[in-house]
């Protein structure tokens, strides 16, 4: 406390930095900017076609393959790969299996040099609709017309599920081929319902009768993936759809005025609020994560998880042994319903695409040519217990209780499969639902401020002149 | 002299202009960019951009989830700098003047560089294993804080931290809080380490009680350090992304109890594919961050007490 302090210190104070940095705001040094586009790939390499390579598969031109290595590895693609270099003679294959797809690819999509094929699967996925309205995907017609690999005789799209074709068509073009088929359903352990003589609920009436009996021996009736509640929405919207048949699905998929408010969805939504009312949910399930929750439903403390069908294949290892899950088809709402108890929602997913820009497209779609043949899918089935999209890849193979139920249920489903598609074209309305569904079975809205609420949501969209619209 | 000094600066501007350099490249070209991008439509994919105005900024005044945002970082902004520094100069004054030894009769408790260790150690640990940690004890029925309320009879108060709107922000607070209350923890001893033995003396022997040398002597000389801690308080108050996206149900509900501004910018980016309207959210977020340290620099100055 003597001498006064030094002069104050000559470096630049905070608001020379401030001003400083104000300039270098002001200048438009766009210069190397994220919207300008790369080099111009005008021509793309084509071979010739031939019987063995319809699709003209170019031998000289490198195929870059994306692949999403998530649950289902990145085998089954290195699989379909060795064939592609076996059947084009002299082809080159640069394989990438990524977990960020998105995040990875999106600067290659922007400057138009993005691979030749991609599988644009997982969370940090591309947004599809954003690249189909940006014109950065090929059509992929000429691949789903052209003579499938095991019968030249039939064509690649009198191969595919139910639906397939029209999951990855978006305006009247296909842009994504899906290699997994999903269903969604009710997920119970077999071994547990014989043994205390349960059996499978077909209308609602009856599943809440049921959940009464199972509440008795201390088990819970339901839990779910409440930290997610899309979980939660699937059982509903299929009951709905059930109940309101395709006519519904269409109303909600192309916005229509009052669509959220039709009977069978209040009904739905009613359902599962009682679900909530009568106490028939695990306690806590509304904060449970979906690993979370499924943990507590193969512990054996809740006797119902809605889920798609890669269940089983994802609680591998935590299921305990003899725990034997199935998946049964949502319960009829009543008597009038438009489809058969036995109708599932169904939908391909794991998607395939081929980028406009491609330097290689004619050999991303061979490579798909491949990859959806029927040993292919096989082989995926075996790796994965899942599912593929190609019709009859898994006869004679022995599945799994959980695949096999899959399998069941597609071949009683039919043609009477549905899906929504308001998921993919509008994902704020998809977040809408969630966040209304969530709040429905913690019982903080009424089925009738769910509905509404939805309403308000799809009302907006449907106003918003910037959202590009997509009917069905 | 003068060729003495122009060498100097030639050395000053080699040292300093790749730096600069590396920042316009890397941080303002970025963020001019952002002020650009807020005015058009652009997708994150296309190459086309349109220009829009200001019509993603007329948006953000409507969008229900982008309020709620502002809302709850701005609950946030008032709880968390303030929890924060509150229990990290308790805890540093507790550490650092709560023993008895020396002459001053107010010293460091015994060990209290093994209290600064275990209270810093939250900082080692990134922000998502923070989140993922704190799920756990937020668990309904297995976590440990639930279980610890049934374990002392408190079963009652029991709940579903994270899935209770009205208790989901709290509980991310409260994990921001413990996150953090570590390093200031550090920060504030080691400025009340530099004020110097012979002012807490005098303090002593002119009659002053402990909390007395604590409240007139110790707080003001840290006034300094309190007003920096402020402004990174708030920028992580503004922020709050990672455990939110980690920890809370949705992610940023249930029903947009615990939306932040980040989480709604992610959102809308790499969800929804909406980049231009992205960066509208980042640039408000920018001038409000950009705000808060004018606002709380300003606020805190005064003049500087000089102890040499």
């Amino acid at each position: 406390m003597t001498s006064p302090p030094p002069p104050a210190r000559r470096h630049p104070d905070r608001r020379t930095l401030l001003r400083v940095a104000a300039a270098g705001l002001a200048v438009p040094a766009l210069g190397g900017c994220v919207t300008s586009g790369g080099d111009d790939r005008s021509t793309a390499a084509r071979g010739e076609t031939s019987g063995d390579n319809p699709l003209g598969a170019p031998a000289s031109t490198p195929l870059e393959v994306v692949i999403f290595s998530g649950g289902y590895g990145d085998g089954y693609a290195t699989a379909a790969e060795a064939t592609y270099r076996q059947r084009i003679a002299g082809a080159t294959v640069d394989h990438k299996a990524i977990q960020k797809v998105g995040e990875a690819l999106q600067p290659r999509f922007v400057a138009d040099t993005p691979p030749d094929v991609v599988d644009n699967t997982g969370a940090g996925r591309l947004d599809l609709v954003t690249l189909a309205n940006g014109r950065k995907l090929t059509d992929l017609t000429d691949l789903l017309d052209a003579p499938s690999l095991d019968d030249p005789a039939r064509r690649v799209r009198d191969t595919l599920l139910p639906g397939v074709v029209a999951d990855g068509t978006l305006d009247g073009k296909v842009y994504t081929l899906n290699f997994t088929y999903t269903v969604w359903g009710l997920w119970y352990s077999k071994p547990l319902f014989d043994r205390h003589g349960w059996r499978y609920p077909s209308t609602w009436e009856s599943m809440l009768a049921l959940c009464d009996e199972i509440k008795k021996t201390g088990v819970a009736p339901w839990t779910y993936q409440g930290k997610y509640p899309e979980y939660l929405n699937d059982p509903l919207l299929a009951m709905a759809a059930k109940a309101g048949g395709p006519d519904l699905v269409r109303a909600v998929d192309n916005l229509q005025p009052g669509a959220w408010k039709q009977q069978p969805l209040l009904d739905a939504a009613t359902a599962i609020h009682e679900l909530a009312a009568r106490g028939h949910l695990l306690p806590g399930s509304e904060a449970l994560s979906h690993t979370e929750a499924q943990a507590a439903w193969c512990q054996g403390r809740a006797a119902f998880i809605p889920c798609g069908s890669w269940l089983e294949a994802e609680q591998k290892g935590i299921a305990p042994a003899g725990f034997d899950m199935v998946m049964g088809a949502v319960p009829a709402l009543g008597a009038a319903d438009r489809l058969p108890f036995g109708a599932v929602q169904a939908a391909s997913s794991e998607s395939f695409l081929v980028p406009a820009k491609a330097r290689n497209p004619r050999g991303g779609l061979e490579f798909l040519r491949i990859l959806f043949s029927k040993g292919s899918a096989r082989r995926f089935a075996e790796l994965n217990s899942t599912l593929p999209s190609v019709a009859g890849a898994t006869d004679g193979l022995t599945l799994s209780s959980g695949l096999g139920s899959v399998r069941d249920a597609v071949r009683a489903a039919g043609e009477n499969t549905f899906t929504y598609r308001f998921r993919t074209w509008y994902a704020p309305l998809a977040k809408a639902v969630d966040d209304a569904t969530g709040e429905l079975a913690t019982r903080r809205v009424t089925p009738a401020q769910w509905a509404d609420r939805i309403q308000r949501a799809a009302d907006a969209l449907a106003r918003d002149s910037t959202v590009t619209k997509f009917t069905r | 002299m003068a060729s003495l000094r122009h060498g100097k600066y030639r050395f000053l501007a080699g040292a300093i202009l790749p730096a600069l350099l590396l920042y316009a490249v890397f941080v303002l070209s970025p963020y001019a960019q952002a002020f650009y991008l807020s005015l058009t439509d652009w997708t994150g994919i296309s190459g086309e951009v349109e220009l829009v105005g200001l019509d993603n900024y007329r948006r953000l005044l409507e969008d229900p989830l982008f309020l709620a945002a502002l809302r709850n970082n701005g609950l946030m902004l008032l709880v968390v700098p303030l929890v924060t520094i509150a229990l990290g100069l308790l805890l540093a004054m507790l550490v650092n003047f709560g023993g008895r030894a020396g002459s001053t009769m107010v010293g460091p408790v015994r060990g209290g560089n093994l209290y600064k260790i275990a209270y810093f150690f939250p900082q080692l640990l990134s922000l998502p294993i923070i989140a993922v940690l704190w799920q756990f004890v937020y668990h309904p029925n297995e976590g440990l804080l639930n279980g610890s309320l049934r374990a002392v009879g408190l079963g009652a108060a029991a709940r579903s931290w994270l899935g209770d709107p009205h208790f989901a922000l709290w509980a991310v607070m409260a994990v921001l809080v413990w996150s953090s209350v570590g390093f200031y923890l550090v920060l504030f001893s080691a400025a009340m380490e530099s004020i110097p033995r012979e002012v807490l003396e005098a303090a002593v022997l002119d009659g002053a009680g402990r909390l007395a040398v604590l409240r007139r002597v110790v707080l003001p000389l840290l006034r300094e350090n309190v007003r920096v801690a402020f402004v990174y308080l708030g920028v992580l108050a503004l922020d709050g992304f990672a455990v939110v996206q980690v920890m809370t149900v949705g992610p940023g509900g249930p029903d947009g109890a615990t939306e932040v501004i980040g989480l709604g910018l992610y959102r809308n980016a790499f969800t929804y594919g909406r980049f231009g309207y992205a960066a509208a959210m980042g640039v408000a977020l920018f001038f409000l961050t950009l705000a808060l340290a004018a606002v709380a620099l300003r606020a805190g100055r005064r003049e500087r007490v000089e102890l040499s």
